[in-house]
């Protein structure tokens, strides 16, 4: 029985794995058509090329897997699944609906969350450095850099939320969520979904692939299969970071009738936010690699730090 | 002076995205939907065979050459005994290299029969380059595809063909009228 049901959760999270990044990808490809005036993809799959990203796959599949001459050939091969596996380990952790709802609870969930977050980003570091290219090499160390100047105000904020709650398990901390959180937790939440967007390379924080200057930073030398997992492991990144955000400060799964429909509610909130990574993505230009930095180490850290001290006093005064 | 509040840039970078969205796109599905095109779009030149009388204008006045015409005369018999033989020019070859016409529209302003029309159709590609020069039988199919010549303005002249058969009539009813009078 325990088996049974351990194997279900797991198997439930990789189709969630395998489904929301596509669909995800799908809105993006519509949405920032409509956003720009056109129409995007029309034909795949024949009504509103609904399976364009499945025509990709197949292409993608067909294309021959090139491993360049001077290339570090096994971490090489390695740096796509080492880019894309903790973002399914993530995903495992994040609950979805009250009593139980979530691929396995984790007492030290946003410790885990936070931790193996991190490691996503040594793919595009091991592509880099294993390219042997100078634009892959630039790639990957800016992808260092970012992720050094990120991660602090990411942890800052999760902190505040973790401090707030008094708990560091993630169904422990939608238990304790209260609607007046959000303004409460706002200014931690914009610094948590920032900095998640810029972990992810995601515009205005690309710069680390800034195609007009250095092709396609980490992932220049990469063909098919590997190419579609670097790219899965982008939208797999959406799918968690919007999540996170929706667990950690917009209350998960509470909403009108949560105790039927609160999955409902927490994928509706992740949907909604995975949006606004997309409108970000289509309104604002990329950030120069010295303003990225800058607004980490003097926006977004500070902004952390008075959200971090704000919920302390407000904690010790309803004490 | 304005309130500067940080941020504002930003958000209105956000609303027009947002309200572009709203907006219907501008797209056009081509293949599926057909072009709306302005009157008077110069697609491609169709010939109306029966108004050409081989005068060779067109031919003399096209600057790149790319019409071709072939002709003979014809002798038709006198109509009664006193007239004599009457002779006609007949059309053996139209043809417009498509190649080659640069889309002036000079043989359709010079054409004193209104032989040569303008019609907005313009599905004529082919993959090979001989295959755009086109005989008169596709010619005169265009023909089918020209738009009826815009109406004119509610104040304009009284177009001088129609004045001048309009007087002939007013003329001729005059004289019946008279006819009748004096008999």
């Amino acid at each position: 029985m325990n088996l049974i049901d351990t194997l279900l959760r797991c198997v439930a999270t990789l189709v969630v794995f395998l489904v929301l990044p596509l669909v995800i990808g799908q809105t993006e490809h519509k949405v920032m058509a409509h956003m720009q005036g056109r129409l995007g993809p029309m034909y795949a799959g024949g009504f509103h090329g609904w399976a364009q990203l499945v025509a990709d796959g197949v292409k993608f599949a067909q294309k021959e897997d090139v491993v360049p001459a001077g290339a570090d050939r096994r971490v090489f091969q390695l740096a796509p699944a080492v880019s894309l596996l903790p973002y399914l380990l993530v995903l495992l952790a994040i609950p979805i609906g009250p009593d139980g709802f979530v691929g396995q609870a984790i007492d030290a969930g946003i410790f885990f969350v936070l931790a193996v977050m991190g490691i996503g980003v040594l793919g595009s570091l091991m592509a880099g450095w294993a390219s042997a290219n100078k634009f892959s090499l630039l790639g990957g160390l800016r992808t260092a850099a970012q992720l050094m100047s990120y991660e602090l105000p990411m942890l800052l904020a999760a902190a505040s939320v973790a401090m707030a709650a008094g708990t560091v398990a993630l169904p422990g901390i939608v238990d304790a969520f209260h609607w007046w959180w959000i303004p409460w937790q706002a200014i931690g939440a914009f610094v948590f979904f920032t900095a998640g967007l810029a972990e992810l390379q995601r515009p205005p924080f690309d710069m680390p692939v800034a195609d007009s200057e250095i092709i396609f930073g980490a992932y220049t030398e990469y063909t098919g299969l590997r190419f579609a997992l670097f790219l899965l492991s982008e939208y797999a990144g959406i799918v968690v970071v919007a999540g996170l955000t929706t667990v950690l400060f917009l209350g998960g799964w509470h909403g009108p009738f949560e105790d039927s429909l609160g999955w409902l509610w927490t994928l509706l909130k992740t949907f909604a936010l995975a949006f606004v990574v997309i409108w970000l993505r289509v309104t604002y230009p990329r950030l120069r690699e010295d303003q990225l930095m800058r607004f980490a180490w003097t926006v977004l850290i500070p902004l952390a730090l008075v959200q971090l001290a704000l919920t302390g006093i407000v904690k010790v005064a309803i004490s | 002076m304005a309130l500067n509040i940080p941020g504002t840039g930003l958000a209105k970078g956000l609303a027009v995205t947002l309200r572009t969205m709203t907006r219907k796109s501008v797209t056009a599905q081509y293949p599926e939907v057909q072009p709306v095109l302005p009157p008077r779009s110069r697609g491609v030149i169709a010939l109306l065979e029966e108004n050409c009388t081989v005068c060779m204008l067109c031919a003399r006045e096209c600057p790149d050459w790319c019409i071709y015409i072939d002709s003979h005369k014809e002798t038709l018999p006198a109509a009664d005994p006193n007239a004599r033989a009457r002779t006609r020019n007949v059309l053996d070859r139209f043809a417009i290299d498509f190649s080659l016409c640069m889309y002036c529209g000079i043989c359709i302003e010079v054409c004193p029969f209104d032989a040569l029309f303008w019609s907005p159709e313009f599905e004529y590609a082919e993959t090979d380059i001989l295959d755009l020069t086109h005989e008169r039988e596709r010619l005169r199919e265009w023909m089918w595809t020209v738009p009826a010549p815009p109406a004119l303005d509610p104040a304009a002249e009284e177009p001088k063909e129609i004045a001048t058969a309009r007087k002939a009539a007013e003329k001729l009813a005059a004289a019946a009228a008279q006819e009748g009078e004096d008999a």
